[in-house]
C-alpha cells in the first residue's frame, strides 16, 4: 500500500471519513505519521474553539475581579480560583461524570457528554480562568496617567474602557497570553485520556500516538512524530500572536519596541 | 472500623457515611493521598536536581554540553509534558531492560526487537517476574518519579538558567577581579545570589507539579483518581454492603477540593517564604509559567 493511499484512507479518521478499522499490524511510519496527524484536528479544534470562547470570558472575570462591587468581585475571585486551582485533569474528569448525571435528569443535554461539546467547555471555562488572572495583571498594571489623560478628554465609562483601557491590557498581556495559548493547546492531549470516550476511536493526536505506542510497544517512533507536529503548532501559534502583538504594539516609537517579543526566550530559544 | 458497622443493612444518615467510609477500599484512597505527597515530596529535589544539571548545562563554554542543556530546555518546554509522560515511562522501563539485558546475558543471539515485541532475556526483566507484588509497585513508582523528575527538572533548568543571568554582572566582574576562578565565581558569588531571582519561577513550578499529580494515574500506579473511579462505580448489593449508584462525580468534586485545599496551602506558604527571603532585597520577581495545570 502505497503512502497516498494511506493519506486517503487515514487522513480524515480521526473525524470518522475514511477506513474504519486502525492498521493492526505491519505498522509503516507513514501510517503514524498520517493518523497522528490525522489526530492533530482535534487538538487544533479544542484549542482554537476554547480560546476564542475564552477570551471574551476572560475579559468579563478580569473586569469582574477589578470591580468595586463585591457582588461582581467575589464570584469572580471564586471562579479563577477554582479554575486555576485545581488540576485541568480533575476538571475533565469531573465534568464528565456531573454531564453524565445531569444527562439523566435532562435527556436534552445529551451532547454534553461527547467529547467536542463537553471537552470543549470545560477547556473554555478553564482558558478563562487562566487568562482573566493574566488580564487581571495587566489591567492593574495600566498606567494611571492613560487613564487621567482620557478622562481630561472628556473620554469616560464605555469609550473610555474600549478605547484606552482594553487596548493597553491587551498589550501589556500579550506575552503572558502567548504562553498560555501555547499551554492550553499542550492541554487539549489531556481529553481522551480522562473520562471523555473517544468513540469510534475517534481520537486526539496522543490518542493515536499512544495506541501506536501500545499496538508496537516502541515509543521512539509514535512520540517523536507528536513532538513533531507539537512544535509545529507551537510555531505557527507564536507566529500567529508575534503579528498581534506588533499590530498591538504599532503606535510605540521602534525604539521602545522591544526587538524580540519577551516570551519568545521562553518557548524557542 | 467501628463496632456498630457489623451490619451496615439497618444504619442510616451519618453512622453508615462513617462506616462506609472507613471500609478497607476507602483506606486504600487515603493512603493513595500520601502516595501524592510522597510523590511530591520526592519529585521536587529531584527535579531541583535535574534543573540545576540542566541550568550548568545549557551555560557550560564546551558547545555540545551546552547545545544538551538548552534542547532539554526547549524540547520539553515545546511539547505537551502528557507526551512525555506516555513516552518515559515505556522508554526508561525498556531502556533499563536493555542495559540489564546487555550486561546479563552477553550470549543472548536474537535481536532484541521482533516485530511489534520488546523480548530481553528473563534474568533481565525488571523486576524479576519472580518478585513479589510490592517490588512492582515501588518499581512502578520510582519511574513515575524519574520521569516527573526528567519533565520538571526541564521547567526547573528554565527558571535556573534565567535567575543565573540575572545574577548582576558587577558581582561576577567584582569576583573576577579578586582573582578568583571561573569555577569560584559560580560556587560563591552566582549560586548563593541566584535562589532570589529564582523564587518566583521555582514557586509557580511547585504549583503545576502539585497539579500535575494526578497524571500518576495515566503512569500506571493506583492514585486517588485510579481509587476514585474504583469507588465511585456503581456497587449492587452482591458484592458490597454498602450499595449504591454511580457515586463517582462526588468522588472526583472531593478531589477537586482536596486539590484546591492544597495549592491554598503551597500559596500561603510560598508568599510567606517569599516575604522572608525578599526582606532586605531589591528585586523584581520575574515569573515563569509552567505547562501541566
Amino acid at each position: 500500500m502505497s503512502c497516498w493511499e494511506i493519506v486517503a484512507d487515514y487522513a480524515f479518521r480521526s473525524l470518522g471519513y475514511g477506513e474504519r478499522l486502525l492498521p493492526r499490524s505491519d505498522f509503516t511510519l507513514c501510517q503514524q505519521v498520517v493518523l497522528i496527524g490525522s489526530g492533530m484536528i482535534w487538538n487544533v479544534y479544542f484549542g482554537a474553539v476554547a480560546l476564542v470562547a475564552g477570551f471574551a470570558l476572560a475579559t468579563l472575570v478580569a473586569l469582574g475581579k477589578a470591580a468595586r462591587s463585591p457582588w461582581l468581585r467575589k464570584p469572580s475571585e471564586w471562579f479563577v480560583f477554582v479554575f486555576r486551582g485545581s488540576p485541568l485533569f480533575i476538571q475533565f474528569f469531573f465534568a464528565y461524570f456531573f454531564f453524565l448525571s445531569l444527562k439523566q435528569s435532562v435527556p436534552a443535554l445529551d451532547p454534553l457528554t461527547s467529547a467536542p461539546v463537553g471537552a470543549a467547555l470545560v477547556l473554555f471555562l478553564n482558558t478563562a480562568g487562566y487568562s482573566a488572572e493574566i488580564f487581571h495583571g495587566a489591567l492593574r498594571s495600566v498606567p494611571r496617567g492613560e487613564v487621567e489623560a482620557a478622562e481630561a478628554y472628556g473620554l469616560t465609562g464605555w469609550p473610555r474602557f474600549r478605547r484606552i483601557v482594553w487596548p493597553t491590557m491587551l498589550r501589556l498581556a500579550w506575552p503572558a497570553y502567548t504562553n498560555e495559548a501555547i499551554f492550553l493547546f499542550h492541554a487539549t492531549t489531556l481529553v481522551f485520556l480522562s473520562g471523555f470516550p473517544a468513540a469510534g476511536q475517534k481520537g486526539d493526536a496522543l490518542y493515536y500516538a499512544s495506541y501506536f505506542a501500545d499496538q508496537t510497544f516502541n515509543p521512539f517512533v509514535p512520540y517523536p512524530i507528536l513532538a513533531l507536529y507539537f512544535i509545529a503548532l507551537t510555531l505557527v501559534i507564536v507566529a500567529i500572536f508575534g503579528a498581534v502583538n506588533r499590530s498591538l504594539n504599532r503606535h510605540l516609537p521602534a525604539a521602545r519596541r522591544p526587538a524580540r517579543p519577551r516570551f519568545l526566550p521562553q518557548i524557542v530559544r | 472500623m467501628f463496632a456498630y458497622c457489623s451490619d451496615p443493612q439497618v444504619l442510616d444518615g451519618l453512622a453508615w457515611l462513617s462506616c462506609y467510609l472507613t471500609t478497607g477500599k476507602h483506606m486504600a484512597i487515603y493512603w493513595a493521598v500520601g502516595t501524592v505527597l510522597l510523590l511530591l515530596a520526592i519529585t521536587g529535589p529531584a527535579a531541583l536536581l535535574f534543573g540545576f544539571g540542566g541550568a550548568v548545562a545549557a551555560r557550560s563554554p564546551v558547545a555540545p554540553l551546552s547545545w544538551l542543556g538548552r534542547g532539554y530546555i526547549a524540547i520539553v518546554r515545546g511539547v505537551p509534558d502528557i507526551a512525555f509522560f506516555l513516552f518515559f515511562v515505556i522508554a526508561l522501563d525498556q531502556g533499563l531492560e536493555y542495559l540489564r539485558h546487555l550486561a546479563l546475558c552477553p550470549d543472548w543471539d536474537q535481536p532484541v526487537r521482533q516485530g511489534s515485541d520488546f523480548l530481553v532475556c528473563p534474568q533481565a526483566k525488571l523486576p524479576l517476574s519472580s518478585a513479589p507484588q510490592w517490588q512492582h509497585e515501588v518499581y512502578g513508582f520510582a519511574l513515575a518519579v524519574l520521569t516527573f523528575a526528567i519533565v520538571f527538572g526541564a521547567f526547573a533548568a528554565n527558571v535556573l538558567h534565567g535567575a543565573m543571568r540575572a545574577v548582576p554582572r558587577a558581582q561576577i566582574e567584582t569576583a573576577e577581579a579578586y582573582g578568583m576562578t571561573p569555577r569560584q565565581t559560580f560556587r560563591r558569588i552566582v549560586v548563593p545570589q541566584m535562589w532570589i531571582y529564582a523564587l518566583p519561577g521555582l514557586g509557580n513550578l511547585w504549583m503545576v507539579l502539585v497539579k500535575a499529580t494526578p497524571l500518576l494515574f495515566l503512569l500506571g500506579v493506583e492514585d486517588i483518581v485510579y481509587w476514585a473511579r474504583e469507588l465511585g462505580g456503581t456497587k449492587t448489593p452482591q458484592f458490597t454492603d454498602y450499595p449504591h449508584g454511580d457515586w463517582r462525580m462526588w468522588y472526583f468534586l472531593a478531589l477537586l477540593v482536596f486539590y484546591l485545599g492544597l495549592t491554598r496551602v503551597s500559596e500561603i506558604g510560598l508568599e510567606r517564604l517569599m516575604i522572608r527571603l525578599s526582606r532586605g532585597q531589591a528585586t523584581l520577581g520575574g515569573a515563569a509559567q509552567g505547562g501541566v495545570r
